[in-house]
This record gives structure tokens, C-alpha cells and sequence, in this order.
């Protein structure tokens, strides 16, 4: 049996509202589906579900708000048995590094399905009463703050041994990502009049603020820029493009993208998270790409194994990502799931820009506007497109030494664009 | 097709790219980037929204056309031979 639970979606996120099931009990489930649809303080996310199996029972419907954690249904997994109902008990889950207060009017109880049992909460820090662990396994997952509840035991009775814990920490699990802050949870929405709109906007710009004020209290951080001429991959893509129908058409940044997530192979460091003071090196490279909203603030969902998508594939998944962040349709991995973030400030913006870190990121990439300026080739000064690209990086991480080659991997990869 | 008619479809774009822009006190000869702060992808959704709702392809090199309201509506005009 598993539990498919109300995320953490930002660090002050208390709670939030079930919206809609986009599945009934009895209907399969599998691992990466959208499930449910839940309103936050910030937004309306699509929930994902990381567990393959049948839902079972759903304990919350449309229109309850609870705590981050509760158990919103449960899950046969592939080949257990059904449940009997009353086994089923409600749990609800410490939450994972939150000491704060909610800043808003705090959350109404769960509303509970009759004859069901609430424990209340534990402190933060403490384990659901469920889990059997056994001594090691808990210790390392506190040290890589990783939810014990979202780990598979294969002790016996299902316990959870040291070796599960390191599984899940090898996975790149979401759950780690989960339990920081991912960027923009706090930024999405549907489009809404008034007030309302007011008050989100407060409460976005709040949620950066906050982020952005831990960033730059506990991340060292370090800077390093180029100049990159641009003239090779300017007209690749304008030949690209001059052979597609308009939907197909790419724009510059997505070749900035490709080059950034080929150049994290050779600087894997780069591509990390902090956790309780250790950097845990991501297998995947999910790029977040900063998005401007149209009526203030930012998102910065995650292109996913950005590093291994043609970029056709990869084109249409930033175009699909940007609209969706516009109307307020991301998904809960999106904003959970980025390993490292990339800032642009469009062709009409600055040249250069001074990114700041996205917890639990350990580095963050900018890119000025795409201008023409004198440029010395051979001897000879020509007019060429220049961008400059900006890494800001985690001191306790990598040095300048390593954060300098990997802009010149940056720049070397823009200079065989048909090879991205 | 009339100019009135394309004229309307150029707005009818420009409301899917910038909903929350009021466009009924757009000067025709402002420039769309900058008054309606559209970045790259959302000229680019505009020019794909012209394109399906008009049927025309539009190059990437005839955008610098399109700058303004009239620009555009003379430029669509002119392929559209009105």
C-alpha cells in the first residue's frame, strides 16, 4: 500500500486545496501521471502521483483544503493484494524543513471521511508513526533530508534499510528536490480579476523574496562571465528555420539551453543540490528556465534530461513549458524537479545579468541580450552577435577555476550548433 | 477579407499573446514589442496565431514589417492582395 500525499511545493506552502481527480478508485495509475489537481496559496499545479499501482480510495474531495502531507488517497502497487478498507488509517506526515509560522490564516483541519482517526501532527523532524526504519536508514535520511515516507522498504515487514534510503538519494529522487523550495512554486495562477490578483502578487513576490533572501544569506556565491560569439549558431538556426512551418520554428535561446545542459556533463558539479551540507550530484539535468509572467514575477520550471533531448523535442517542450507557465498549468515536477537554472533577459532587456542562486541549486546561468558589436577574428575586427553569458555558482561547491570552464564548455558547444 | 477584417484579426492575436493588455487605446503606429511588452515567444505565438487564422506563412525575415499595428495590417494586406 502506498499514499499518494498533498506535496510541498515552497517552503511556505502550509496547505492546499484539492481541486480535481483526474482519477477514480479502481483506475491504474502510473508513475509520472497526473493525478490530481491542487490549488495552492499560489497557484493551481498538476500532481503527479511516483508510485505505479491502482488508486485505491480517495480520503479528500473536491474542494477541501488540508495540510501538506495528508494522505489524499491510497494506492494498491503493482501485484499486492486490495485492502480492506478499515486498514486504511489516515496519517498525517511531518512536514520536511518547515519551521516557519503560516504567514496567512492557517489552514482549516483535514476534513476527515467518518470513522477515521487523525494523529496529530508530529514536530517537524519526528517520523510518521507507520514507517518501521531501522537506525541507519534514519539517520542518513535526515542527513540527505530525504521523506522516509516516500522510501520503499525491503527489510522484513517492509522495513526501510540503509541501502533503500541510498537508492532513493541515487535516483535523484523528488523527493529531495520536494523537500527545498523549488523555484516558482510560489508563481503560478490562473488568470483571475481583481483583488484576488492583488493579493497573489503580494504573496509571489513574498515567496521570492524569501527565497532569494536565503539564497543570498547561505550561499557563497561567485561570478564568472564571457563574451560568445554567436554568428555560428545565429545562422544555423536562421537556416533551420527557414525550412520549417512557423510552429516549428526555434528561437536562439533554446540553442543557449542545449549548450548549457551538454556542457553540465563535463562539469557535473554544477549540476547539483545543497542538502544539510552535503552537494548530492544530480544524475538527471533538469534545466529550470526563468519565465516572466505577463502580470509580475517569475517561474522557472524544469526542462527535464535537457542534456539528452534532440532539440526539436526539446523546442516543443519549452514552448509547451512557457505557455503553460502563462496560464497557470504547470506541473507538480516542474516545479520540483530543476537541477540547475538559466536566466535570459530577451533580446530587449540588459547584456549582462548577476543571477542570484535558487535554493537548493548550487548555480544558476544568465544570458544579456543578443547584440552586435565589434568582434576581432583573425586579425581583422567585423561586426558579430555577441551574448554574454554569467555563471553565478556555490563557493562551497566548485571554485572559479571549474565554474570558468564550464562557461568555455558553453561556448565551445555554440560554436557547432549542428552538433547541440 | 476586408482591412477592417484583418485588422481584427491582428487584435484578436494580440489579446491571446497579452490578455491582460487593454487594447482599445493602441496607436497604430506604436511599436507591439514595446508597448505591449511581448518578448520573443509571445511574438512569435502572434505571428503563429496570424498564421492560422489567416493561412499565410510569415518569414522570420519579414517580422521587422510587423513592428506596428499598421505595419502589420499593411504587411498581411499586401500578401493576402487586398
Amino acid at each position: 500500500m502506498g499514499d499518494f500525499v498533498m506535496p510541498i511545493l515552497g517552503a511556505d506552502m502550509e496547505a492546499g486545496t484539492l481541486v480535481e481527480w483526474r482519477k477514480q478508485p479502481g483506475d491504474p495509475v502510473q508513475r509520472g501521471e497526473i493525478v490530481a489537481e491542487v490549488e495552492t496559496d499560489k497557484g493551481l499545479i498538476e500532481v503527479e502521483i511516483f508510485q505505479t499501482g491502482v488508486l485505491e480510495k480517495i480520503f479528500v474531495h473536491p474542494g477541501e483544503k488540508v495540510p501538506v502531507g495528508t494522505v489524499l488517497a491510497s494506492i494498491r502497487e503493482e501485484g499486492a493484494a486490495a485492502q480492506p478498507a478499515a486498514a486504511a488509517t489516515l496519517v498525517v506526515r511531518p512536514r520536511a524543513a518547515l519551521g516557519e509560522a503560516p504567514r496567512s490564516a492557517p489552514a482549516p483541519p483535514p476534513v476527515l471521511p467518518p470513522g477515521r482517526v487523525t494523529p496529530p501532527p508530529p514536530p517537524p523532524g519526528a517520523q510518521g508513526q507507520r514507517l518501521r526504519v531501522s537506525p541507519a536508514a534514519r539517520r542518513l535520511a535526515t542527513e540527505l533530508a530525504i521523506d522516509l515516507t516516500l522510501v520503499r522498504g525491503s527489510g522484513p515487514s517492509g522495513a526501510i534499510l540503509r541501502e533503500d534510503v541510498d537508492r532513493v538519494a541515487a535516483e535523484c529522487s523528488r523527493t529531495v528536490a520536494a523537500a527545498a523550495p523549488p523555484l516558482g512554486a510560489e508563481a503560478t495562477w490562473k488568470p483571475i480579476g481583481g483583488e484576488e490578483r492583488i493579493e497573489r502578487q503580494k504573496r509571489m513576490r513574498q515567496a521570492i523574496g524569501a527565497a532569494m533572501a536565503r539564497s543570498k544569506r547561505e550561499i557563497p556565491h561567485y561570478y564568472v562571465a564571457t563574451t560568445i560569439d554567436m554568428q555560428r549558431a545565429v545562422s544555423w538556426l536562421a537556416e533551420q528555420n527557414l525550412k520549417r512551418p512557423l510552429p516549428d520554428r526555434m528561437l536562439y535561446g533554446i540553442v543557449l539551453i542545449k549548450a548549457v545542459a551538454l556542457a553540465l556533463r563535463e562539469l557535473p558539479e554544477l549540476n547539483s543540490v545543497w542538502l544539510e551540507g552535503v552537494a548530492l550530484q544530480r544524475p538527471s539535468v533538469n534545466v529550470g528556465v526563468a519565465i516572466a509572467l505577463r502580470e509580475g514575477g517569475l517561474v522557472a520550471p524544469a526542462l527535464h534530461d535537457a542534456d539528452r533531448q534532440p532539440i526539436d523535442a526539446l523546442w516543443r517542450q519549452f514552448r509547451d513549458l512557457v505557455q503553460r507557465a502563462r496560464s497557470g498549468r504547470l506541473r507538480s515536477s516542474e516545479l520540483a524537479d530543476s537541477t540547475i537554472t538559466i536566466t535570459s533577459l530577451g533580446e530587449r532587456g540588459v547584456e549582462l545579468v548577476f543571477p542570484i542562486i535558487y535554493p537548493p541549486q548550487v548555480a544558476i546561468v544568465g544570458f544579456g541580450k543578443l547584440v552586435e558589436r565589434p568582434w576581432s577574428v583573425g586579425g581583422a575586427v567585423v561586426s558579430r552577435p555577441l551574448v554574454n553569458a554569467t555563471l553565478a555558482a556555490d563557493h562551497r561547491v566548485t571554485d572559479g577555476h571549474r565554474g570558468s570552464l564550464f562557461l568555455a564548455a558553453v561556448d565551445r558547444l555554440l560554436q557547432e550548433p549542428e552538433r547541440l | 477579407m476586408t482591412r477592417e477584417e484583418v485588422r481584427q484579426v491582428v487584435l484578436r492575436a494580440l489579446r491571446d499573446v497579452a490578455p491582460e493588455v487593454e487594447l482599445t487605446g493602441l496607436k497604430p503606429q506604436t511599436r507591439l514589442r514595446e508597448e505591449l511588452d511581448l518578448d520573443s515567444m509571445d511574438f512569435l505565438n502572434f505571428a503563429i496565431a496570424l498564421h492560422e487564422a489567416l493561412g499565410i506563412e510569415i518569414s522570420e525575415t519579414d517580422y521587422p514589417r510587423m513592428a506596428t499595428l499598421d505595419g502589420c495590417i499593411d504587411y498581411l494586406a499586401t500578401r493576402l492582395r487586398i
